[in-house]
């Protein structure tokens, strides 16, 4: 048996649509195979999983909550992947603009004005945005490999949090517990609807971010120049526009939208640092991206998908006790499945079984 | 033996795995592909490695537990990138994730288990040797094979007929293509082979390292390993020499920590990663060699033409 592919002459565009959506219903296959392979009832796990937290509204906003950092920065990897720029290291620019964000809540904690919080948020974005001039600089002018410099700076950001929090910035009152004080609560990011959920402002911005960037990929000069640059630099060229400006361009946006993420995380969910402040939201960001097929008003929906897995794991642990690490599988198969399902998008599959020649076994 | 000797010793269990798992991807990239998932495949082969000992007893059944797990998920990118033309680098990045969540699932009941450390091999005469005796003639299987997988590695790329069929599939496949070099085929053993290091090197870190299980314990290892070929410049030999100075720097890492410098021991920990960094500028920044060396279709899908 073999599998051939046939170029399709034009993108299908059905299958662009059903792509992502056959890769979900094939991701809930195989989960359903690896339950009963643990041992559980298939039909109760998925259930548990997937079903029911959406059913309590208090639930509801803890999925807005954990899609918030996701469809923050899955925005800014899409602009970044279209145009073909592959920054890996969205999880160290999260854990950054935390770190920055929240310097006026710690540092200068006795400081009671509105002004805290934008300036905070602000704050978040500019250092995010830092830490991913870093990797766009090595690769703009030393031509060094943006996957791998971002990515050994997500290790170096995590350490540098810590350290921060077991030494300059440790809770004074912590009884030696490496956390930072309580964020004080002009530092807080408020509640969107205080009387039923914690689901806060960060949501709002990043459905305000999704919608800003599908118009600018869609309606702007700048938008055109991301794809074109992104599907052949030559052509890019010679239509005036520099590969190396949109190197700059696409990580000091991507990182800024990771930065505010971070600091919104902080500020809106957890109300202080300490060591742990992402479940691999920046690396799960990377599979919302793709799975909205890089864009943006996908990815409001994937964003929400992949929260789903973060607290329908949690919900299995509970009830199923099942490992928190099935979400991981879950939301690697995901990603495996959407990358599978796209050559759809692209191919004719054509399965040739293999014929005997002339009678000869 | 010496304080010199035990330092010398760490430093080649810190660089045995590198120098591995980056042999393996070597093969893989020489071969045109490009496969982010090494530390996803190295954590695989670490928990199966583990596992294996466990239920067997023997820590030699575990090795090829972890070279079997190490080849059979790398076939998971292979068929995805090579069969499917899926874009390399996202492929690679699933296989990673999908890797660290697999291992920590399947490696939850041995967490804090005792494990089974894989003894030395005494090379009677050569062990005797004043230092080098000590340090490279009391080793473990895998260091050994490390030994042999460079010699071995560099023979095939660079004297086999096989080894010139590869290299060229990676600097032009369709030209190979065109020549009746099957393409495909060729880079699924490579991709294959890269998977199988990868899980021996998984491996060492579970019965040699740190002879236990612990989520995530590959600890960006993976991703120094890409960066080693690229600072190795495609060229086996130089991977040996560059494990050899990143698993320097890993330990001298550990022992500042050890004398206190008074050095916050997050940023010694940094170190390794800072190292990669700065390595990787330096080995970039001369454009004109990195493109002579680099394998001209490197992360390009190929299509036959029907």
């Amino acid at each position: 048996m073999r599998i051939e592919l046939e170029k399709r002459p034009d993108v299908s565009k059905l299958y662009a649509f059903v792509s992502p959506l056959l890769a979900l219903v094939l991701t809930l296959v195989f989960g359903a195979i690896m339950f009963a392979m643990l041992g559980k009832d298939p039909a109760e796990a998925l259930d548990a999983f997937f079903v029911e937290p959406l059913l309590e509204v208090w639930s509801l906003h803890e999925l807005a909550i954990k899609a918030a950092p996701l469809i923050l920065i899955a925005v800014g990897l899409a602009v970044c992947y279209r145009s073909n720029n592959w920054n890996i290291g969205a999880e160290g620019q999260f854990t950054i603009g935390a770190i920055t964000g929240s310097y006026l809540p710690i540092v200068f904690y006795d400081w009671h004005s509105p002004l805290v919080l934008p300036l905070m948020l602000i704050l978040g974005a500019l250092g995010g945005a830092l830490f991913a001039a870093i990797p766009a600089l090595l690769k703009a002018h030393f031509n060094t490999n943006e996957i791998l410099t971002s990515l050994m700076l997500v290790y170096i950001a995590q350490l540098f949090l810590d350290w921060l929090i077991r030494g300059a910035w440790r809770d004074p009152k912590g009884f030696n517990f490496p956390v930072s004080r309580d964020f004080a609560p002009e530092a807080v990011l408020p509640a969107i609807w205080e009387e039923s959920g914690r689901a806060h402002w960060a949501f709002i911005f990043a459905i305000i971010a999704a919608i800003g960037v599908w118009f600018m990929l869609r309606y702007t000069l700048k938008g055109f120049e991301i794809v074109v640059l992104g599907q052949s630099e030559r052509a890019g060229r010679f239509a005036g526009f520099s590969s190396k400006k949109m190197i700059w361009f696409s990580f000091l946006f991507s990182g800024a939208l990771a930065g505010l993420a971070g600091i919104a995380e902080v500020s809106g969910s957890i109300g202080h640092l300490q060591p742990a402040i992402s479940p691999g939201y920046g690396f799960t960001a990377i599979i919302v991206a793709f799975l909205g097929r890089l864009n943006p008003l996908g990815i409001i929906a994937s964003g929400l998908v992949l929260a789903l897995t973060y607290l329908g794991g949690e919900a299995a642990q509970l009830s199923l006790g099942v490992s928190d690490k099935v979400t991981r599988v879950f939301q690697g198969l995901l990603l495996f499945f959407v990358l599978s399902c796209d050559t759809l998008i692209y191919y004719k599959i054509r399965i040739v079984w293999a014929r005997l020649r002339g009678g000869a076994a | 033996m010496s304080i010199f000797e035990a330092i010398l010793l760490t430093v080649i269990t810190a660089s045995t795995p590198l120098v591995i798992a980056a042999l393996g991807e070597l093969v893989a990239e020489r071969s045109g592909v490009l496969n982010l998932g090494v530390e996803g495949m190295m954590i695989m082969g670490a928990v199966a490695a583990f596992a294996g000992a466990q239920m067997s007893g023997s820590p030699y059944v575990g090795i090829v537990c972890g070279i079997a797990a190490g080849a059979l998920f790398s076939l998971l990118f292979a068929f995805l990138t090579l069969t499917l033309v899926a874009n390399q680098v996202a492929t690679g990045l699933a296989l990673t994730l999908l890797g660290l969540g697999a291992s920590g699932m399947l490696g939850e009941a041995y967490v804090s288990v005792p494990g089974i450390r894989l003894g030395e091999i005494v090379i009677p005469g050569l062990s005797d040797l004043p230092v080098i005796g000590h340090v490279l003639f009391r080793q473990d299987l895998i260091f050994y094979l490390s030994i042999a997988l460079v010699v071995g590695v560099s023979w095939f790329l660079f004297r086999s007929r096989a080894g010139l069929k590869l290299r060229a599939i990676g600097d032009s496949h369709g030209s190979a293509h065109a020549l009746g070099i099957q393409v495909i085929r060729t880079r699924y053993l490579a991709v294959m082979f890269g998977g199988a290091c990868a899980g021996l090197a998984g491996a060492q870190l579970s019965l040699v390292y740190t002879p236990q299980w612990a989520e995530n314990m590959s600890a960006g290892r993976g991703w120094i390993t890409l960066a080693l070929v690229v600072f190795a410049s495609w060229r086996p030999w130089r991977v040996l020499a560059g494990g050899y100075l990143f698993g320097a720097v890993t330990i001298l890492q550990l022992h500042a920590q050890a004398f206190g410098l008074g050095i916050p021991s997050q940023f010694l920990s940094m170190l390794p990663y800072a190292a990669t960094i700065v390595v990787l500028i330096i080995i970039s920044h001369n454009r004109r060699t990195t493109l002579i060396n680099t394998p001209a279709s490197l992360g390009k899908a190929f299509v036959p033409e029907r």
